[in-house]
């Protein structure tokens, strides 16, 4: 306990979440969640389906209204009410599931769009930075291509790209592999990696545990709108504290148990002709 | 067929397709005008004047082009509101066209994804912002085979402004009809217009709707 108020001295953390309580209708999604983000951190959030990880998300840029608690970024109020909503939300990317790039804008101007509309920077100045990020990600080539034209991973890539450009200080992924195939998923989160390389602060709700794995900082451990973890990645998977944690850490390693068992039943099997 | 007679009338029923043209066009234009109106109140849920609008574009859509007309040319002096029927066919045909926008511009933000919206939220825009760069360009893109149908219809309800005296097309058949009697001639030359402006409209319509599907959209 003294030394988490000595850490919180020397950092004042960036994101703050007091008591969050979100309701739809009677249905209690979330229940008082308290957070606290420090800049440069990467927490990864995971939970069964249904836990309301993502809806935790969407509160954080008042995306959903919520019913009680508070959000602060850097000692700002963050709800629907907030005058500044449009300034703070500019402070906070978001990269979504479904991607959610503008049909009806190629792959620049999807990027350029809030930077130049919102923010009135200068076209050529960001183009010039969304080229080079695009480039980065290979993707410089499809900088006049139309989202349509782009495979899943790529139009991914691009609305990470989209987000970074508005320099935000925190970013939040929701399940941002979840609608790929098997074959991009890497390709997206590698961009994700690099990014937690340079210090970037993110939250992240994911089902790639092995990924979860590697990029974070601290794991949170969302069950039925309410906290039941949080620590360092090893020390969550390696040993969870709570029996639904345990429970839910199973269902991912539950098919690898299998085949490994299948390939020594199989093996015990072949050999013992040769034995016999 | 007498050919003489329709050289004879040709000016006539140019000078009523110029008409007919002039007050359709400035009628669509306000129409448009109303409906994107309707639309922003609708979609910025306007405590009050969403009500108004909805009433509205029930009224409008629910009562016949010729008694709006009637209202406005004969009810209007009434209260001590001069008019002229040039500008009550283009106010009885924006009363009309308006409540048909607002429905065609409604019915296509609401088919534009609602997490659209948020996608450009989470940017930083605005919601005024959202609309403009991000919904309404896709609702239009959507709603544009309805937008042209409403145009075409709009441009065809213009015959009933000859009930208010305006000597547009339908007005200058009648009126031949009734002088001279010609009727297959006068009516020949009625459709022959209509087509002449209306089929261009529809052409055009059709290339604008292909060259939207195939631009950026869907997914």
């Amino acid at each position: 306990m003294e030394k988490r108020t000595a850490e919180a001295n020397i950092m004042e953390p960036i994101l703050t979440v007091n008591s969050l309580t979100k309701r739809f209708g009677d249905l209690t999604v979330l229940d008082g969640i308290n957070l606290k983000v420090r800049e440069g951190e990467v927490i990864v959030i995971v939970g069964p389906s249904g836990c309301g990880k993502s809806t935790f998300l969407r509160c954080l840029n008042a995306l959903e209204d919520i019913q009680g608690g508070e959000i602060r970024l850097r000692g700002e109020t963050i709800s629907r009410d907030s005058k500044d909503l449009t300034k703070l939300r500019q402070k906070i990317g978001m990269v979504f599931q479904s991607y959610e790039l503008f049909p009806h804008l190629n792959v620049l101007d999807n990027i350029l769009l809030a930077p130049t509309k919102v923010q009135k920077r200068d076209r050529e100045e960001v183009k010039k930075e969304a080229m080079a990020l695009l480039a980065r990600i290979g993707l410089e080539s499809k900088a006049e291509s139309f989202p349509r034209q782009l495979s899943g991973g790529q139009k991914q890539r691009v609305a990470i790209i989209r987000a970074l450009c508005m320099h935000p200080e925190v970013m939040l992924f929701d399940e941002v592999t979840a609608a790929l195939d098997p074959e991009m998923v890497r390709e997206v989160l590698d961009v994700i990696l690099e990014l937690a390389n340079q210090g970037r602060t993110m939250l992240i709700v994911t089902h790639e545990m092995q990924f979860a794995r590697a990029i974070a900082d601290r794991v949170v451990f969302i069950n039925e709108g309410r906290i039941w973890e949080e620590g360092k990645p090893d020390r969550f998977f390696d040993d969870p504290k709570t029996e639904r944690a345990k429970q839910f850490l199973q269902t991912f390693t539950f098919e690898r148990k299998r085949a490994e068992e299948g390939t020594s039943r199989l093996a015990s099997e072949s050999c013992a002709p040769d034995a016999g | 067929m007498n050919l003489e007679f329709i050289h004879q009338y040709l000016p006539l029923y140019q000078e009523a397709a110029i008409l007919t043209v002039q007050i359709g066009v400035l009628g669509i234009l306000a129409s448009i005008l109303i409906g994107i109106l309707c639309t922003m109140i609708h979609y910025f849920r306007v405590p009050v004047a969403r009500q108004i609008a909805a009433a509205y574009v029930e009224i409008s859509r629910n009562t016949p082009l010729l008694i709006q007309l009637f209202f406005i040319y004969y009810g209007l002096p009434k209260i001590g509101i001069r008019t002229n029927p040039y500008a009550c066919g283009v106010a009885g045909l924006a009363f009309l066209g308006g409540s048909y926008m607002a429905e065609t511009f409604r019915s296509g933000i609401d088919a534009v994804d609602k997490i659209q919206t948020e996608s450009a939220a989470s940017l930083g825009l605005s919601g005024l912002q959202a609309l403009r760069y991000v919904i309404f360009p896709q609702a239009l893109s959507i709603s544009f085979p309805a937008f042209m149908a409403n145009v075409i219809f709009l441009l065809k309800e213009t015959s009933v402004f000859s009930a208010i005296s305006l000597m547009d097309l339908m007005f200058t058949a009648k009126d031949l009809i009734g002088l001279y009697y010609q009727t297959t001639e006068s009516l020949f030359l009625l459709v022959i217009f209509y087509l002449l402006i209306l089929l261009p409209v529809s052409i055009v319509g059709s290339l604008i709707e292909r060259r939207l599907r195939y631009a950026g959209f869907g997914s």
